[in-house]
């Protein structure tokens, strides 16, 4: 009897049923994210068939029917056999020493090389987070490796390191150099500005405010002629800078304009109480800042200065315009030589510049967000 | 002994303070008038005249493109100035126009639901902020408009339109006489719907009853100026583009220059809008479209209603600097050839020699644009500032 009305009980929890099939794997992700509506399969049919058209031919184009070894331009004629012949990557091959130093005679590249390398070592000593001594790392960048590139690349006779005229200089080194000097330069002036524009002061403040609105209210090309044009009239004859150096005291003044904004953005974002403890502590002016306000506020800026950094990198293109012969200036020269004038070479040409300032360009971008993600975990508590 | 209080007295500091800011004053006056005196020694060594004297003298030299009135022989260096400042000024609107409409597009796109959509327009921003605009514009110039057919290949384009290597040649319209009238009842169209609109407002605010005035505004503005067009015994006939031996007669024609800066320019600033239009959007809290959505408003009036007032309030800043990026990168077309008002006055330098004063004249507008862009984006954030209790 007592099994008669003994009541139905569970003894096991339920079997767990797995996902509708719709909902999950590919399918479901497919479902959800590319045909959930009717407007949402138009727009993925024609994005479909935007990559179907376009990605084959730049396959094509770029890799299967490009031509990699060649002489002249005979190579990268079509042909019978070829009758659209891609891209004349052999062109680059020829060019490609020109297009990483320009006219530096061939006996003394080593130095650039070495160079290169010095360079790369204070890049990474200071963008790698984790480093050690990045005190020292900073002092080497910003202090020892500009005196070391200019010995190594200008020459100094007495070393046993022959003079090397600025006219020489070309292509990748140029851009590199201009880069690194816009770098080295509007980092310190910029925080020197953005200070000066913070400042009790108010004939330094009006001075910064003056500079800063000046410089970013005209393009770069305006101040690059100043640069080449006005700044041998204002200076002694001779003592008037070469080419080459005009153009990089024209892009030092400029970066050096956006780097104070990006600066002050970040003294902006300290909270007062910092301020006001360090006056606590009696800390003197400059103590305070280089004690307590610049490294907090160059850590949460550090991203914003990789972006400036970029703008720079790209902006370095425009000393083209004043006649000196960066990467871009080199590609050009490159793409006129009749030796290799066919259809395909001025595109090449230009791949080739493209694909060198992606991966620069986008390596920092992805470094600034690194950081940036790990400045928001920092943060987080 | 002074005998001012001590509170009055300044502090050691102040002191030098002073002293510092009269020193930075006298190493800028220093630099000034130091620069300056070379600057005139050297001119007057190289026999170069100054002041703008040189403004009323024939300039002699050709424009390739002219919105106004414009002849090598008889027109003046100032005047070839403004020729140059007129076509910066064409290219940077239209760029604006383009760029916007663009960038709004991708930036909307990055945010949708649908996966292929949103990296695709990821994957342009990434590609376009990348690469150095100079090198885009170098690149649609020379191996994009360059590298298409001459003139005796030229691709005939529906409408009567030729495309070749010289440009784009499209046909030009000739007003009548009586085209007038037509312009006239458009702005007549465009003003009724403007009152209409704002009585079907108050209308709404009192009575709460929801305008609808889009029939009466498609009435005015298109109904009625197409009627008074036929009225008129349609005042209006093209000029069509022919095919000569050694070139295109009659028709209108975008140079290649004009051309290439502008695509160049519209799709570098298009992925910084993008950016812009995304944070925009991501910066309007979802409670937000979640309230909009509990008080049953649809997608379509959530967004127009509620996410798009509060994220312009975050766009039009940043906006405006893309707008002014976009005017100063428009100097880039020295490199091309576009007959801007850099490519005009380094024409005007190399005659005149004058360096000092046409580079002013060159940043002085520059400068002028972006001063009154910022004090006008100063009121605007004034205007929408949050006004909180």
């Amino acid at each position: 009897m007592a099994a008669a009305d003994r009541v139905y009980l569970r003894d096991a929890p339920a079997k767990l049923l797995p996902a509708p099939v719709a909902s999950t794997g590919v399918l479901g992700w497919m479902r959800t994210n590319l045909f959930s509506s009717p407007g949402n399969i138009a727009l993925t049919l024609i994005c479909v068939g935007l990559v179907v058209w376009i990605v084959p031919s730049l396959l094509r184009f770029f890799i299967f029917d490009a031509v990699w070894s060649g002489a002249n331009r005979e190579a990268c004629l079509p042909t019978e056999l070829q009758p659209e012949p891609g891209a004349c990557w052999a062109f680059v091959r020829v060019w490609l020493s020109y297009f990483v130093y320009g006219f530096y005679p061939a006996s003394e590249r080593w130095r650039v090389d070495l160079f290169f390398v010095l360079l790369a070592l204070g890049i990474g000593w200071l963008a790698w987070l984790g480093a050690p001594r990045r005190d020292l790392g900073a002092v080497y960048f910003f202090i020892m490796l500009p005196i070391l590139s200019f010995v190594l690349l200008s020459g100094v006779p007495m070393l046993g390191l022959a003079d090397v005229p600025t006219s020489l200089w070309g292509g990748i080194l140029v851009t590199i150099v201009v880069a690194t000097v816009g770098i080295v330069a509007s980092l310190p002036l910029g925080i020197l500005l953005a200070l000066g524009r913070r400042s009790d002061m108010p004939a330094v403040r009006l001075f910064s405010v003056a500079f800063i609105e000046f410089v970013r209210g005209v393009p770069l090309i305006t101040v690059l002629f100043m640069a080449s044009v006005m700044l041998p009239l204002f200076v002694p004859d001779r003592f008037s800078p070469d080419k080459l150096m005009r153009a990089l005291i024209g892009v030092a003044l400029f970066a050096s304009a956006y780097m104070a904004e990006v600066v002050r953005g970040g003294l902006v974002s300290i909270p007062r109480g910092q301020y006001e403890a360090a006056q606590a502590l009696a800390l003197p002016y400059w103590r305070m800042m280089m004690l307590v306000i610049l490294p907090q506020a160059l850590r949460v800026t550090l991203p914003n200065i990789v972006n400036t950094f970029i703008g720079l990198f790209k902006d370095t293109t425009l000393v083209f315009i004043v006649g000196i012969f960066d990467f871009l200036r080199t590609i050009e020269a490159a793409r006129g030589d009749p030796h290799w004038a066919t259809p395909v070479t001025s595109v090449t040409g230009y791949a080739c510049a493209a694909v060198f300032y992606f991966v620069c360009c986008y390596g920092m971008s992805r470094y600034a967000r690194n950081v940036e993600a790990r400045l928001a975990r920092a943060h987080r508590r | 002994m002074s005998n001012r209080p001590q509170y009055l007295r300044r502090t050691r500091q102040q002191w030098i303070n002073i002293a510092l800011q009269v020193l930075l004053a006298i190493i800028v006056v220093g630099l000034i008038y130091g620069a300056a005196v070379n600057a005139s020694n050297n001119l007057a060594k190289a026999n170069i005249a100054s002041g703008f004297r040189f403004w009323n003298n024939t300039a002699g030299f050709d424009i390739s493109q002219a919105l106004i009135d414009y002849s090598s022989s008889t027109s003046t260096f100032g005047r070839a100035i403004w020729v140059g400042l007129l076509n910066t000024l064409l290219v940077a609107s239209l760029g604006i126009v383009l760029a916007t409409a663009l960038g709004f597009t991708i930036g909307i796109a990055r945010l949708s639901r649908n996966r292929l959509v949103s990296h695709l327009a990821g994957g342009y921003v990434e590609l376009v902020r990348n690469v150095p605009l100079l090198l885009q514009i170098l690149f649609w110039y020379n191996a994009v408009l360059k590298s298409l057919p001459d003139l005796r290949g030229s691709i005939a384009l529906p409408g009567g339109a030729y495309l070749n290597n010289r440009g784009l040649f499209f046909p030009q319209p000739q007003f009548g006489t009586n085209f007038g009238y037509v312009v006239g009842a458009l702005v007549i169209g465009v003003l009724a719907t403007v009152m209409l609109h704002i009585w079907a407002r108050r209308r709404q605010d009192r009575t709460g009853e929801p305008p609808r005035t889009l029939t009466y505004a498609f009435g005015l503005i298109v109904v009625l100026p197409v009627l008074v067009f036929f009225a008129a015994g349609a005042p209006l006939s093209f000029s069509f583009p022919e095919m000569a031996r050694f070139n295109i007669r009659g028709g209108t024609e975008i140079l290649p220059e004009l051309a290439a800066l502008l695509v160049a320019l519209t799709i570098y600033t298009a992925a910084f809008i993008a950016e812009v239009v995304r944070a925009g959007i991501l910066a309007v809290a979802p409670g937000q479209t979640e309230a909009a959505q509990a008080l049953g408003l649809r997608s379509g009036a959530t967004l127009r209603l509620i996410v798009v007032p509060q994220a312009m309030r975050v766009i039009v800043p940043p906006l405006t600097s893309q707008y002014l990026n976009l005017t100063k990168n428009s100097s880039l077309a020295v490199a091309i050839g576009y007959p801007d008002l850099v490519q005009v006055a380094g024409s005007v330098l190399n005659i005149t020699g004058q360096a000092v004063e046409v580079i002013a004249i060159t940043m002085a507008f520059y400068l002028f644009i972006s001063l009154t862009t910022s004090l006008l984006m100063n009121l605007y954030g004034y205007r929408i500032r949050i006004v909180e209790r």
